[in-house]
């Protein structure tokens, strides 16, 4: 056993009196979440072995809550939490950004697919179909090396798993126990073949922190000698025989934690630019089609409602406000949420991630449109509307000819604006699974470890185009003049 | 040409038109007078519906509305009202995002349906009667308050009226500017233009009105030939009224 002997080395205590271990609660079952009967608790056998961790260590425990993704930039930036239990896979990718410990537990990667679904059985099988793997994990890696599939990136377990089950997608990539708990509620899914490329997960610490660390690896010694574990997982019906392994895991099956050197080298490592300019613009392309497609919904659909809030009987008119109202009072993400998932729960609507995200945006900002044609109608003198119809032309010739085009020169603006903050919005679509361009950032940067210059290369792509929206609209202006 | 019979109009509590009969021969131009909120205004825009009467009739060409009645109530009644009258407003309200040629060629393309050349050369032969056909494409932004009036009242020969409704066309404007306009609506009346207008310039309603009709309180108070009306007011309040105008400078 390699993780016994170095205990005497480190005399000061190593262990905060509070242990602060931070995790994603929507990691979901049976990692961390909160059960429906008792939505204050949090339950998981993270929890339950943070806890009895803890209690080995001596300690108290305290769980922080951070975004999945930026667990380990968080931890190595310090400050908020001192250890990570949170599924992180013990990889060489991970090791060269955080130390980490022995591990707590072994899976492999599962195959899922639909039940009716019987051609699937493994990764070949899937050439050209599409694939719905959590975004930055070794699933996302050893899909993105098979080559050859459409895979779609999801920010959290249960949605890519809903996908599946609607027909949105055809398989799913995932960590065996993920699997296990789904396939234990949905019948119409099945594991496709048995799992493949056994990992570890293990509790990851900040570079430097050795003595913290052995401390941790002799409390999880002990806690997988006496059987504690076993008996925590045998509760989420996760204990199998590849968790024998653990007892007998030794450092030599992947290279070793501890030293900082790799980490220098990944942060000295040059990012490859150009690279990096060609991906975040084929990302920004999807940000553009899916904000103009929005916007051209939006200008529509607004315009009928800005005629039905100015010129509608009275329901018309109150139903106009109404749902102005519910679309400027309520979240977008709840919005997406909604008719993403909603419709196709409800009423078997399925809607693909692309007409959702765009129905989702066209909606919710024909609210704003609709209240930037009312101002612009508004605006212009009631001699206007005399002076047409006292030459014969007829209301509605009146409103195409005369009204609208006046009205649009004055709501231009504030529509340029909205086009502008839709550029930034779209980012909100990353949710159901479209890489966009803050969602390509947010990855590449995981990966590059570089937000600072990632980051200025992505804003000046949204810079340019915000721009060019501008541009585009004092030329419009301009052409309906005055 | 005009016939008008018992024309109410309420806004509200406030009565504006309280029984008006009137009538007017084609050719014949006559200046409507009064205090303001005399009802002047509302009695001009019930002739194209602008304002819809509560009760009486009108009658223009063969065009007969009966206020009130279901008939009333229809838009391509109302539409033919609208075609046969044209109407020039205080402030002009010319289309400020269309030069002053498709100003006046926006109604006869898209009511009356010409092709584009002819409306163009109607258009040019309009701007060049109120002696703007070198303006044509100038904004209205880009063109004097005199200019812009003699725009709209080209804009309104366009579709051909039988009557032209004044709706104090030279109110908003300089004096200095006034002439122009004034200059146009006198070669249409001597042209024998039907012409109602509303006007505060006792001056120029003596040099082109053929009749002055007096009102108050949204009733006709004294009505006749231009001269006699002006020189010799019977009613003791169009006594007083004229007495107040002329002590006021033009």
């Amino acid at each position: 056993m390699v993780w016994t002997t170095s205990a005497a080395q480190t005399p000061e205590p190593a262990i905060p009196q509070v242990l602060r271990w931070a995790n994603d609660a929507e990691g979901g079952a049976p990692y961390i979440y909160h059960t429906p009967d008792n939505p204050d608790q949090l339950v998981g056998f993270e929890v339950e072995l943070a806890q009895a961790l803890c209690d080995r260590l001596g300690c108290t425990s305290q769980f922080v809550q951070y975004n999945w993704a930026n667990l380990i930039p968080g931890l190595r930036q310090g400050g908020n939490y001192d250890i990570v239990i949170a599924a992180l896979e013990r990889t060489p990718e991970n090791l060269a950004q955080v130390a980490m410990s022995r591990p707590y537990f072994a899976f492999g990667q599962q195959l899922v697919a639909r039940t009716q679904d019987t051609r699937i059985q493994s990764l070949g099988d899937l050439a050209g179909r599409r694939i719905g793997v959590l975004a930055s994990t070794l699933s996302h890696r050893l899909v993105t090396q098979q080559g050859g599939l459409d895979v779609r990136v999801y920010d959290e377990n249960v949605n890519y798993f809903r996908d599946l089950e609607l027909g949105r997608i055809d398989a799913v990539l995932t960590d065996s126990p993920i699997a296990a708990v789904q396939l234990r509620t949905s019948p119409n899914l099945r594991a496709a073949g048995p799992p493949f490329a056994p990992a570890y997960y293990a509790i990851a610490a900040p570079i430097g922190s050795s003595g913290l660390l052995t401390r941790i690896n002799e409390a999880l010694g002990s806690l997988i000698q006496d059987g504690t574990l076993e008996r925590i997982y045998r509760r989420y019906e996760l204990w199998g025989p590849q968790q024998a392994a653990l007892a007998t895991w030794t450092a030599e099956v992947v290279p070793t934690t501890t030293s900082g050197a790799s980490t220098d080298a990944t942060r000295s490592k040059p990012v490859p630019t150009l690279r990096y300019v060609t991906i975040l613009i084929e990302a920004a392309v999807t940000t553009v089609w899916v904000s103009l497609t929005s916007m051209a919904l939006a200008m529509t659909w607004g315009l009928g409602l800005a005629l039905a809030r100015c010129y509608g009987s009275r329901p018309v008119r109150w139903m106009a406000m109404s749902y102005i109202e519910v679309f400027r009072g309520t979240p977008l993400l709840l919005q997406l949420y909604f008719i993403y998932f909603g419709l196709a729960q409800q009423w078997g609507w399925k809607l693909s991630a692309g007409a959702a995200a765009v129905l989702t945006l066209g909606l919710n900002y024909a609210a704003n449109e609709a209240e930037n044609f009312r101002a612009g109608l508004e605006a212009i003198p009631r001699g206007q509307t005399e002076a047409a119809l006292a030459l014969g032309l007829s209301p509605v010739m009146t409103l195409r000819r005369i009204l609208l085009p006046q009205a649009l020169r004055i709501s231009l603006p504030g529509i340029t604006n909205d086009l502008i903050a839709l550029f930034k919005d779209s980012s909100i679509v990353s949710v159901i699974g479209l890489v966009e361009l803050t969602k390509e950032f947010l990855i590449r940067s995981l990966d590059a470890g570089d937000y600072i210059g990632l980051g200025i290369l992505t804003a000046a792509i949204y810079l340019i185009m915000g721009h060019t929206a501008s541009l585009a609209a004092r030329t419009l202006e301009r052409r309906l003049r005055t | 040409m005009i016939e008008i019979v018992g024309l109410r109009k309420r806004f509200g509590p406030v009565t504006v038109l309280d029984g008006i009969d009137h009538q007017q021969a084609a050719g014949e131009v006559v200046a409507l007078i009064g205090p303001s909120g005399c009802g002047k205004s509302t009695l001009l825009r019930c002739l194209n519906w602008l304002e819809t009467p509560d009760a009486g009739s009108l009658r223009l060409g063969d065009v007969r509305i009966e206020a009130g009645t279901p008939e009333a109530a229809d838009r391509r009644l109302r539409q033919q009202l609208r075609r046969r009258t044209g109407m020039i407003f205080q402030q002009f309200h010319l289309f400020p995002h269309r030069t002053a040629l498709e100003n006046v060629m926006e109604a006869p393309i898209h009511v009356d349906r010409l092709p584009r050349s002819e409306a163009h050369a109607l258009a040019m032969g309009l701007l060049s009667k109120v002696g703007l056909a070198d303006r044509a494409h100038h904004l209205p932004a880009q063109l004097s308050g005199g200019q812009q009036q003699r725009v709209a009242i080209a804009r309104a020969l366009a579709m051909k009226p039988q009557v032209l409704l004044c709706d104090e066309p030279t109110s908003a404007l300089d004096p200095e500017l006034r002439g122009e306009v004034l200059t146009v609506l006198q070669t249409l009346a001597a042209e024998g233009m039907t012409l109602l207008l509303v006007t505060h310039e006792l001056a120029f309603a003596r040099d082109i009105a053929h009749r002055v009709v007096f009102l108050e309180g949204g009733r006709v108070v004294e009505s006749g030939p231009t001269r006699a009306v002006l020189d010799q007011p019977q009613h003791p309040r169009l006594q007083e009224f004229l007495g107040k105008h002329r002590a006021r400078p033009l």
